[in-house]
């Protein structure tokens, strides 16, 4: 609006009376100034999530076998070929059974003592679907087409035995599939714990003087666990009233000694931890991928090995080093690329 | 004459900076022993060397101003560093770095020791492509960039954040052996930003029907969380603000939501959307990830609220006392229900209790830290903290959380801590009953 409407608009306002001035007060905009409307290409943009009445799931489908094959492709390098792997994260399939799936509530999470699956948890089709979508896969999240979340999603129920083999999964029938869920009857809002009023379910008294029988220690970290979490001299300040436990033997308190100054880290070091790098491998020892000495013998004699290296952390790769592929890091820079590998060619 | 009992004093161990115990010498001996003593003795026997002897810092030119542009603690504080609790998890970007609650004071964490846990690893966002959008049930979708947000009217409030899965790994048994690892996802800010009934207000939700506001992250994990309507018209903040600095990139950088007392995973970081609906989402943070197991199985969904907790924070696990005599035993308590009214602290195990000092401010949904003087006899005892909110609700013990929620919830243990001070001066992590 231009200066010479807003001045006609006061001019108006004066003199048309009160009425019509507090008509205009009530409609003053709150904030003006402050942002937009959103288009609808903005909401759809990011409008991407999928709620537990399945309000948001976009139209589309997938077969199990297509979803087997993006699985081998995409998703093994984490959750292992069949969802089971237990090396980078807790493992997706397993402990479920047929009865389970008749009753909605799955047995084994009231008897304890087995590690909780995400099939043996899951209550809701569209947690598996919507996270997929948005989060999957880990280094590369939100690459995937609607078809394809329905293909993977497909075949990770088919590993739990949810669906057959031959099944594909849509739109259209996501509702019948939540009605199958192993665990779909295994939560309960039933607590006082989310409303800003609610009551708390443990109530304790506040007793001040010879409260109850002389305490008994029932639990205490074994000797050996205690050096689980490091060094606590290298935890705690060097002065004080308190000192660090020094579990290193010899003096039972640590010295104090200045620290030492840090070793410069080393740039490609930690561009390997940034990109990721380091959860599937480190220096020495071999983990989900081969040790960086391992890759760098296997390359010593061969002098094209940091172009063919750079092209396959780039793209991906399978079958040097085992079954287990190697995901592509596309958005690696060139020259990012090309310092990480000659520093994992130099690992002795 | 009347005789009180002598004030437990004595070394336990030497500190290792006066192994010479030229002070212990010259202080304990009688004036004839000191006599006694020759040549170097005697020399000694003047006094401290760190006092006779003037030090460089005294004698010497110091640094200029600006010679740091952003200033660092001092070298001999290295110690005290963020920590990943190592096997607990297999990669960086899906994981928690622990804030060293062991040698923090006040209420207030630095911003550079706030505790991390990302679902899918941390970025530095520029601000100026940084994007909100509310929408859904509202009378107009709107996009806010940070210009905007901060023309708004802020407020700035300090509260604590608690991932609800701390002190997670001591449900069943002790797992971990000090203060870092039991409780040092946790920590306390003041937070700047926008109140959410404000932006809630200026794109005309529909509060009645919309009962339910969906946060989400703009990082790769997207993270989602539901919040009801009643606490987001309440005390929840759209903040840019973290002790008088923008937030920290590791914080969620430009913007992240506040809600004071709730569990930290639904103080979304790197906040790009907000969604009004009439319904709760059922995200995978919903329905697969903070749940809380209890003993028939079922799982509880929205377990949000950090009900009232405390720990001493010294002295505490893998720490020692040097000498018998007095201490100042200090610690923090905090409730996502309101204000801290008391804590006792018990050095017996829990038999009797003695009310601590509170230090002030005493904020609602905000650390609130405590001290009380104790006398160290040099025999064994057991520390224990125990908080009292506003509402009445009284920390309980490990041993009444497991009778009601079994030993595998994960999430929501806000049990008394307790720490075995040995003999030795040692002091370890122990469960009591």
């Amino acid at each position: 609006m231009s200066r010479w409407n807003n001045a006609k608009l006061v001019v108006f306002a004066l003199a048309a009376g009160a009425c019509v001035q507090a008509a205009a007060q009530t409609a003053k905009p709150l904030y003006p100034g402050v942002g937009r409307a959103a288009t609808n290409a903005e909401i759809a943009a990011w409008d991407i999530d999928v709620r537990g009445d399945l309000k948001g799931l976009p139209p589309g489908s997938g077969s199990v076998s297509r979803g087997e094959t993006l699985w081998e492709a995409k998703c093994t390098s984490c959750h292992g070929s069949f969802g089971e792997s237990n090396q980078m994260f807790p493992p997706l399939i397993g402990g479920i059974t047929p009865e389970d799936i008749k009753t909605g509530r799955v047995a084994a999470l009231a008897k304890g003592g087995e590690q909780r699956t995400t099939v043996m948890k899951l209550s809701r089709i569209s947690t598996l679907w919507d996270y997929i979508n948005r989060a999957m896969p880990w280094n590369a999240p939100k690459t995937l087409t609607a078809d394809e979340v329905y293909a993977l999603t497909a075949y990770l129920l088919n590993q739990g035995n949810i669906v057959p083999d031959s099944f594909v999964l849509s739109d259209k029938n996501m509702a019948e599939v939540q009605a199958r869920l192993p665990n779909r009857n295994g939560l309960t809002r039933d607590h006082g714990l989310w409303d800003t009023r609610g009551k708390p379910d443990v109530s304790a008294k506040a007793c001040m003087k010879n409260c109850g029988p002389e305490p008994r220690i029932t639990s205490s970290l074994p000797d050996h666990a205690r050096g689980s979490h490091g060094d606590f001299v290298e935890q705690n300040r060097l002065f004080g009233p308190v000192r660090a436990v020094s579990l290193s033997g010899g003096a039972a308190v640590a010295a104090v000694t200045p620290p030492a100054a840090a070793p410069a880290a080393d740039p490609a070091q930690a561009l390997a931890v940034k990109a990721g790098c380091m959860a599937c491998h480190t220096a020495k020892q071999r983990g989900i991928g081969p040790a960086f000495a391992e890759i760098a013998a296997k390359y010593r004699a061969d002098s094209g090995a940091e172009n063919k290296l750079m092209a396959k952390v780039k793209s991906g790769g399978q079958g040097v080093w085992g079954n287990i592929p190697m995901p592509p890091f596309a958005n690696l820079q060139e020259q990012d690329l090309r310092t990480l590998v000659r520093w994992i060619l130099k690992t002795e | 004459m009347n005789s009180k009992p002598a004030a437990p004093t004595g070394q336990v161990r030497p500190a290792p900076e006066d192994r010479r115990g030229f002070l212990k010498k010259s202080l304990t001996l009688s004036g004839g022993a000191v006599a006694a003593l020759a040549g170097a003795g005697v020399a000694r026997a003047q006094g401290d060397p760190a006092i006779l002897k003037l030090p460089a810092h005294s004698t010497g030119l110091g640094q200029p101003v600006a010679a740091r542009g952003y200033g660092m603690p001092s070298e001999f504080e290295k110690n005290l560093q963020r920590r990943e609790s190592p096997g607990l998890t297999r990669a960086g970007q899906s994981s928690v770095a622990f804030t060293p609650l062991q040698g923090l004071f006040g209420i207030i964490t630095p911003n550079g020791l706030h505790f991390e846990r990302h679902h899918q690893g941390w970025w530095d966002i520029d601000p100026r492509q940084h994007r909100l959008m509310v929408h859904g049930l509202v009378r107009e979708s709107r996009i806010y960039n940070m210009d905007d947000l901060m023309r708004l009217p802020s407020v700035s409030r300090i509260h604590f954040i608690e991932c609800g899965a701390n002190t997670g790994m001591e449900w069943g048994n002790v797992a971990v052996p000090t203060v870092q690892y039991t409780h040092g996802m946790l920590s306390c800010c003041e937070f700047t930003g926008v109140p959410l009934s404000k932006l809630l207000e200026h794109c005309g939700a529909d509060i009645k029907k919309g009962r339910y506001v969906l946060a989400e992250g703009a990082d790769g994990s997207g993270l989602t969380r539901t919040i009801g309507m009643d606490r987001a018209l309440d005390d929840v903040i759209v903040a840019w603000g973290m002790n008088g600095e923008f937030l920290r990139p590791e914080n969620g950088y430009p913007l992240r939501l506040v809600v004071p007392g709730v569990q930290g995973v639904s103080w979304v970081k790197w906040l790009r959307r907000l969604e009004v609906g009439d319904k709760p989402w059922d995200t995978r943070e919903e329905t697969l990830h903070y749940i809380d197991l209890m003993p028939d199985g079922l799982h509880r969904q929205y377990s949000s609220v950090q009900e009232c907790k405390s720990v001493i924070t010294t002295p505490s696990g893998g720490q020692v006392l040097l000498n018998k005599g007095q201490y100042n035993v200090t610690g923090l308590a905090w409730s996502g229900r309101g204000r801290v009214r008391r804590v006792d602290v018990s050095f017996d195990g829990g038999r009797n209790w003695k009310e601590a000092r509170l230090e002030n401010p005493v904020l609602t949904k905000a650390l609130t830290r405590f001290n009380i003087d104790w006398v160290w006899n040099g025999g064994p005892a057991i520390l224990q903290s125990r908080a009292i909110d506003d509402t009445g609700y009284v920390q309980p013990k490990i041993a009444q959380l497991r009778a009601v929620r079994g030993t595998r919830s994960i999430y929501h243990n806000n049990a008394i801590q307790s720490w075995l001070v040995a003999a030795n001066g040692e002091v370890s992590n122990v469960q009591v009953e």
